[in-house]
């Protein structure tokens, strides 16, 4: 039997389980080839190096979201501001790369640290209106998404834009600026490392820092913090600042690693992302490459099955659905939990009674 | 014409209550559940999802009335779901919302697919609309007629349902049971009543009450469903909750003041005095400027009453 402390990776690999299950039982309701559907989704992105490639090309942003909106979260800041960061990150990468020419090796690091910034600044909004007005930072961070992409396509229209391409979209992005390619023949990049450490730092930050302790004692319970004398103010506005700067970085790094040019018309989504990347990594940015794989992977192998069968690639957002509440759901499996405690505590208390 | 022209001409007004429609039945819908003591987020994923079952069903009917109803029953469904994931599974409230918004905009593209081959626009969907109706009287008057007659069914029910809403969340036992489990659950509890059967009931209530609003999108601002119509409506009607401090007559005044800059926007759109991508940010914008302007003037009179 299990041991309770293994309890919650027991349950968070159930939770998936159960999710694919469910999504395999409607490819079966709505598919005429589903073995074949599942098959492909399950095994496709194996089939190839370019197709694993796409996978590990899809988790760098979902890394980068992941571990902003673990530090956002463990401020207890319901800041869903991650995507708007992400899309002005991009942008503003792209503004630095299209008009402040700069030499090879410097060019890419602006571009990616003033995208960065640019991110921080943004996701700080919500937080300092909460702690100003108390305005609530969901719904405020909601709406500046909303002002974010508008004045991306602004910018875009305006000042980016190639008027001698048919699609709305900037020129072409300088090779000085951009990410290179390390596996050849596939689009993965240097942003890979970049993602990496970026997750390695926010484990030392959360759980190593006296600042990432400070932040998760005040995200957990807000007046303990004050009472012991913590500022809370100047630690939920480094944590919206830090997860800001972070996503940034992320969508940086995304427009110089995997677009020739700037179209991003719509929000990516990859904020959103972010939230089942976090519950699944429950808020540790060590874990968050694995959870960010398995998500990139699910997704491709959708993409993968959606092109050569009659299922359409959104059915992931029903095993994401899925996951993210069976994840949070507390009464999930409690019951079991209680028996493996109370089993160990009785075990605990016959050695002792025999000693 | 200026800009005060426009803005005080009868179709501008017209346009006002149009836009409004959808995100005062948001506001409602939000503000039931918030009074039983939910945080309801998941409005915007109920409203995406009850647009399109509206436009499957009156398309495969043939009948707009069947398609309401179908919207009507999938937004309540949703409501219970949420109410068995928060109530009876102890999940957190927002992200189970988020996760049924993550559903629902993967989901809607999913069915959308199924049922017409079509992704994005339902357009191979032969769906109908629900009537616009004429009214006698009124609108034989000059300026009155063109602001008040000729609106969608659903423009009407919405600010009939305000009235409704008030009267059942203030007059009735119902809604003083609503209240007084929002506010103080416990104590409910304590003179018997059962806290989440009113919550069950609190949120069956708001997810029909987004679903008109969804429905209303997708049979009558416009007669198609796309992807991610709501564009963000739910996410407004949370903010105009806050503001309208959770009432629904704060909720209506607050809806109208977001559905003038939402009008504003398609006004501006029109008269291209400003870039258009700058004028789709007014609704969002002035939100956030109304939640924070209402949100520092509550918190200052928090502080009056501690510091008396």
């Amino acid at each position: 039997m299990l041991k309770s402390s293994q309890f919650n990776t027991f349950r968070t690999a159930l939770s998936i389980a159960i999710a694919l299950i469910l999504s395999f039982l409607v490819i079966f309701l709505v598919s005429d080839q589903p073995v074949e559907a599942i098959m492909r989704m399950i095994t496709g992105p194996l089939s190839s190096k370019r197709l694993f490639a796409n996978v590990i090309e899809l988790m760098i942003p979902l890394i980068f979201t992941g571990v902003s909106v673990s530090i956002m979260f463990s401020a207890n800041q319901i800041n869903l501001g991650a995507e708007g960061s992400f899309h002005l990150g991009g942008l503003v990468a792209a503004v630095v790369g299209l008009m402040v020419p700069m030499s090879q090796g410097v060019h890419p690091i602006a571009a990616i640290l003033l995208g960065g910034l640019t991110g921080a600044v943004f996701a700080a909004i919500p937080a300092i209106l909460k702690i100003f007005t108390t305005a609530s930072e969901l719904v405020s961070s909601l709406m500046l998404n909303y002002i974010a992409l508008f004045l991306g396509n602004y910018i875009l229209s305006y000042y980016l834009r190639d008027t001698t391409a048919g699609a709305l979209t900037s020129h072409l992005l300088p090779e000085s600026v951009k990410l290179q390619s390390i596996v050849s023949g596939t689009n993965i990049h240097i942003g890979l490392f970049i993602a990496l450490l970026t997750a390695v730092f926010g484990y030392l930050f959360l759980f190593k820092s006296k600042l990432g302790y400070m932040l998760r004692i005040s995200g957990e319970n807000e007046k303990f913090a004050k009472y012991s004398g913590m500022n809370i103010v100047t630690v939920i506005l480094i944590s919206q600042l830090l997860g800001g700067f972070i996503a940034g970085v992320g969508g940086s790094v995304q427009l110089l690693g995997m677009y020739r040019r700037f179209s991003w018309a719509a929000l990516l989504g990859y904020g959103w992302d972010a939230i089942i990347v976090t519950t699944l990594s429950k808020k540790n940015p060590l874990f968050v490459p694995l959870a960010a794989f398995f998500l990139a992977y699910i997704r491709i192998g959708a993409d993968i099955m959606s092109r050569s069968t009659d299922v359409s690639p959104e059915i992931v957002a029903i095993t994401q659905g899925i996951i993210i509440i069976l994840i949070v759901a507390e009464q999930f499996l409690s019951g079991y939990k209680h028996k493996l405690v109370a089993r160990e505590a009785r075990l605990q208390m016959e050695t002792e009674g025999a000693e | 014409m200026s800009i005060t022209e426009i803005l005080l001409s009868p179709d501008f007004l017209f346009v006002v209550l149009r836009v409004t429609t959808p995100i005062l039945f948001a506001t409602l819908a939000v503000t039931i559940a918030a009074r039983s003591g939910v945080f309801n987020i998941a409005i915007e994923g109920i409203m995406l999802i009850a647009a399109l079952v509206g436009v499957i069903f009156s398309a495969k009917l043939q009948n707009p009335w069947l398609g309401l109803l179908a919207a009507l029953i999938a937004g309540g469904a949703i409501g219970l779901l949420l109410g068995v994931l928060v109530l009876r599974l102890k999940t957190d409230a927002i992200l189970a919302g988020v996760a049924i918004n993550l559903m629902a905009s993967g989901g809607t593209i999913f069915l959308l697919y199924l049922v017409s081959g079509d992704r994005g626009v339902s357009s191979s969907l032969k769906s109908l609309s629900l009537p616009n109706i004429a009214i006698p009287v009124i609108e034989q008057i000059p300026f009155l007629g063109t602001v008040l007659s000729r609106h969608n069914i659903l423009t009407y029910l919405v600010f009939i349902m305000v009235v409704i809403v008030h009267f059942m969340l203030y007059k009735t036992p119902l809604g003083l049971k609503i209240r007084s489990v929002g506010e103080n659950p416990h104590a409910a509890e304590s003179v018997g009543i059962n806290v989440h059967k009113i919550q069950y009931i609190a949120l069956a209530m708001s997810g029909v009450l987004a679903a008109f609003g969804g429905a209303f999108l997708s049979m009558g601002y416009l007669s198609w469903f796309t992807n991610g119509m709501t564009a963000g409506r739910g996410y407004i009607g949370l903010a105009a909750n806050a503001m309208g401090g959770s009432t629904p007559i704060g909720g209506l005044i607050v809806s109208l003041i977001f559905g003038i800059a939402d009008a504003m926007a398609n006004v501006f759109q029109t008269g291209a005095s400003l870039p258009y991508e700058l004028v789709q940010m007014i609704p969002y914008i002035t939100t956030i400027a109304g939640l924070a302007v209402y949100s520092l003037n509550r918190k200052k009179r928090q502080e009056r009453i501690i510091n008396k």
